[in-house]
């Protein structure tokens, strides 16, 4: 009846676990009871739950993007601590069991449900406001890859209290995934959750191309977008070439787990290097599907508050796309290490160097667009800077790493877990929280508090360089990742200095926690009333903060880059434009309902509770042929009502 | 970085050198974003402004051209240096290289020396100065076979074989390890490399000849169990065979398919 659950799949014995999912689960009855109490759940499945605005949503993936951050970052600082203390005759706190667990969950959580989810959620936000349109080209869709996000954010954290997550790492190569290495959940557990949120994350790959090359607000040629806009065109199409492969592989190690297939098994003619050219040929565009959104907010940030327009956008977005095509050409520097000839590893090491050269460009547009500039500190623009200098620390080790026979000793070291946390901290985090600030006023109505802003800035960097200065040493010195027992007593001050780090980070964190909340309790006195507050360039900027649902009342007209810049300079748009009556798209409770049932069918795939997997399978596919069918998807706004909006307003 | 072997110092020359030639680029950005971010920072009244792009050709050129040379000289570096560093490629030395054949297991490593007929599990002894020519493989999941003061690691697969070769120039005990995340007992899977004179290896060899037991199908099924910190053993024969058909997965692995649900308890032994 319930497949392999039992009552021996919560671990009632283990402190841990049980500690921490009570902890969880009394915030989460707490949030669920306040809501109730104060009768807040019509307003929340009226204006969020169901809503199919791209803002809301990108709102609701920054903020599961935000709470997983924390979850993320507690498995880091579980694992320094263990690292810093378990040296030598000390087998620290962390048996291998649960540290394997927590790297594997803390390296799955960052990549797929804090980066991609906050990436994702600035993308909803921004690219159509930027674009100057109403919404993406398929807002139900939106609402449905939003709530299969959250599924599988949802399911990798049962996994704390029911069975265990994957001890892989957050790769899972065969054959330690395989059935014959990992009989239990864990890794049933970490495939289903990215396969359901895989899902949701083609879907948005889909509605933002289709958004970005059909929907533009009238005189937007390709060549007259936003920067972030062509990142993430190209960071779409990525996810449109790359995740297939993702779910390809996942969908071979799925049928070797359940039906005793061998398509990595050691034995029976399985290959194991199968899975790990799929799962790279896959992660190395996912790189860039993180790194290229970021990039383009530092375009928007640095020109704003430069106050110049970004130096040679055209170079800018061949950068980008040539950056776009290079990503699925090296994918091979992932694993020199395989054996393989010194042709096919000069080949895949050149590649993966020539990345180097748009990146470059990149960095020193950004530097001329800073020159002769005006620039206003506020913290987005920190966060820029910041990024400048510690990227390119990233980018030369990162290039150390593409050179074979150096791979050869560094390879699996601390010094590759520096690189790519100085690359993902460095640029796409720092991006991230540079955009937030940065279109929190256009979001909320209200702009973010500066001093806990810079404060939380201050800690990020310095929490960084701590952390990480000291993996890339350890890294040379022939410390290699994963270790759970630190075998050389001397590397113990190093480790501590790291811990030291995790620290600060954890500072910085908390930085941002009390700026929301100061900014919130002193909402009055901040709010943004021109909707332009950092004297913008974009459409987003041109419309009031926070946005009427549908965006803009009259669609503008663009005629250059740099769309709302050029408009200030040659006069506004009249007073009282002439409205045409609008279409919206109705809310739907598709999103919801379909993530509900995905919940059921990827914990009873887990569990192999058989009937119910397929019960909740033919519910979440129902509810999505409904959702599609249903005429009724659209409301009118008439001329008249749209005219009474917007003089309310 | 404390290189012992002649492909460990190349590669450290190499990582150096790599280096050297991206910070000469790194440097001055690094210094440049600093200075402009100070100099033009809006407070400053003595800084010279432009409200326009201020784009020109010329610099755009010179945008595209500094990264671009910087990767073509790199270009070369990579390729001159994987195939001088190519694992597989015969180290250049008058004396024929000692053949070594590494099993990776759950969670220790077993060393076959195939033309000495003996074998050791968790420790390496190699003559100073001899090549030694390994091939690798996996009994159990993936791992990496490196011993970082002697240079390259390789991969460690089931059903595969690869190739490595490397050679330490002076005497001494080197640590070395699994670079690849293989479970459990993960951390601990550990051996030491005794680099050694020839006159000492050759003693070395009497000694293992004369104790300790054969490794047969037998002896082999009870190591390939995981276990966890294995102290360092000797056998002192080993069946011919055993490596080609641990590759060819026909002699009994550590955990195949349909075995108990459970994990296997582990043993944890001595010198731990």
């Amino acid at each position: 009846m319930l497949g392999r659950l039992t009552w021996a799949a919560i671990p009632f014995n283990e402190a841990l676990p049980i500690l921490s999912g009570a902890v969880v689960g009394i915030v989460i009855l707490a949030v669920l009871g306040t809501v109730t109490v104060k009768g807040w759940w019509p307003y929340l499945w009226r204006e969020w739950l169901t809503s199919v605005d791209h803002k809301r949503i990108g709102i609701m993936y920054v903020v599961l993007g935000l709470v997983m951050l924390l979850r993320g970052f507690s498995d880091a600082i579980m694992m320094r601590t263990q690292q810093a203390i378990a040296i030598g005759p000390s087998q620290g706190y962390l048996p291998p069991d649960h540290f394997d667990q927590i790297f594997s969950a803390h390296g799955t959580i960052m990549i797929f449900f804090v980066a991609m989810p906050l990436v994702i959620g600035l993308m909803n936000f921004a690219v159509p406001l930027q674009l100057g349109v109403r919404d993406v080209a398929f807002p139900v869709l939106n609402s449905i890859s939003l709530w299969l996000a959250a599924t599988g954010a949802l399911l990798i954290n049962m996994s704390l209290v029911i069975g265990n997550f994957a001890r892989t790492g957050w790769w899972a190569y065969p054959p330690l995934s395989e059935l014959a290495f990992s009989p239990d959940v864990g890794v049933d557990y970490y495939l289903w959750s990215l396969q359901i949120s895989g899902v949701g994350t083609l879907l948005t790959g889909i509605n933002f191309v289709t958004t970005i090359l059909k929907l533009r607000a009238p005189g937007m040629t390709y060549f007259r977008m936003p920067v972030f806009c062509w990142t993430a065109l190209a960071s779409n199409l990525l996810i449109v070439a790359a995740f297939p492969v993702l779910t390809a592989a996942f969908v071979m190690l799925l049928l070797d787990r359940y039906l005793g297939m061998h398509f990595f098994t050691n034995d029976a003619g399985g290959n194991q290097m199968m899975y790990v050219n799929l799962f790279w040929a896959w992660g190395h565009p996912e790189v860039y599907i993180l790194i290229l959104p970021a990039f383009g907010i530092y375009s928007e940030v640095v020109a704003t508050f430069s106050g110049k327009a970004l130096f040679s956008y055209r170079s800018m977005v061949w950068a980008t796309l040539g950056i776009c095509i290079l990503s699925f050409m090296v994918w091979l520097h992932h694993f020199f290490t395989m054996g393989a000839g010194a042709d096919v590893n000069a080949f895949f090491g050149i590649m993966s160097s020539i990345i180097a050269v748009p990146t470059g460009v990149k960095i020193f547009n950004w530097l001329f667009t800073m020159f002769r500039g005006r620039i206003v500190y506020k913290t987005p623009m920190l966060f820029s800077v910041g990024f400048m200098v510690t990227f390119v620390i990233g980018g030369l080790t990162g290039v150390l790493l593409a050179v074979p026979p150096v791979d050869f000793v560094v390879h699996n070291s601390a010094f590759l877990v520096a690189h790519f946390h100085n690359v993902i901290i460095g640029g796409v985090v720092f991006g991230v929280l540079a955009g937030i600030n940065y279109w929190f006023p256009k979001a909320f109505g209200f702009t973010l508090d500066e001093r806990w802003g810079k404060a939380s800035f201050w800690c990020w960097l310095i929490g960084f360089y701590l952390a990480f200065m000291p993996l890339y040493q350890l890294g040379l010195m022939g410390m290699t990742r994963r270790l759970q027992h630190i075998p050389t007593p001397s590397w113990q001050p190093l480790l501590w200095v790291a811990e030291a780090g995790a620290i600060v980070i954890l500072c910085g964190i908390l930085c941002q926690v009390a700026q929301i909340y100061v900014s919130i309790r002193s909402r009055e006195r901040r709010l943004d009333l021109t909707g332009d507050p950092w004297n913008g360039r974009t459409l987003e900027w041109s419309t009031s903060s926070p946005p009427p649902a549908y965006n803009f009342a009259v669609l503008p007209r663009v005629e250059t880059v740099d769309a709302f810049w050029h408009m200030k300079r040659t006069g506004r748009p009249p007073a009282e434009p002439t409205y045409e009556s609008i279409e919206m798209p109705r809310n739907s409770p598709a999103g919801f309902v379909t993530a509900f049932f995905a919940v059921v069918m990827g914990f009873s795939l887990i569990w192999q509770i058989w009937w119910l997997a397929i019960l909740g399978f033919l519910a979440a596919i129902t509810v999505v042929l409904v959702a599609a069918w249903s005429t009724e998807r659209e409301h009118e706004i008439s001329a008249a009502e749209l005219a009474q909006l917007e003089r309310a307003r | 970085m404390d290189p012992q072997g002649p492909i460990a110092s190349a590669e450290r020359l190499l990582l150096v050198n790599s280096t050297g030639i991206m910070l000469v680029v790194v440097i001055p950005v690094i210094i440049a974003t600093l200075a402009f971010a100070w100099w033009y920072r809006s407070s400053n009244s003595r800084a010279n402004r432009d409200s326009d792009e201020g784009y020109e050709q010329r610099i755009e050129f010179v945008v595209w051209s500094i990264p671009a040379l910087t990767v073509i000289l790199l270009g070369g570096v990579i390729w001159i240096g994987s195939h001088e560093l190519d694992p597989r490629a015969p180290l250049p030395k008058s004396s024929d290289p000692l053949r070594v054949d590494v099993v990776a297991l759950d969670w220790k490593w077993l060393f076959i020396y195939p033309d000495k007929g003996v074998a050791a599990v968790n420790q390496l002894v190699i003559p100073t100065g001899t090549p030694v020519a390994f091939r690798i493989t996996s009994a159990t999941v993936m791992n990496s076979f490196f011993v970082p003061q002697l240079g390259s690691q390789i991969y460690a697969m089931g059903g595969m074989t690869t190739h490595l070769n490397l050679l330490a120039d002076k005497p001494g005990e080197y640590p070395g390890l699994s670079a690849n995340f293989s479970g459990d007992g993960f951390s601990e899977m550990r051996f030491i490399v005794k680099s050694v004179s020839s006159d000492d290896f050759n003693a070395w060899l009497e000694q293992v000849r004369g104790a300790g037991s054969a490794l047969g199908e037998p002896g082999y099924a009870e190591l390939a169990k995981p276990s966890i910190a294995v102290p360092p053993t000797t056998y002192h024969s080993v069946d011919p065979k055993l490596f080609e058909r641990i590759v060819e997965q026909t002699v009994a692995g550590p955990r195949k398919m349909g075995g108990s649900s459970q994990p296997q308890p582990l043993t944890r032994r001595a010198g731990d």
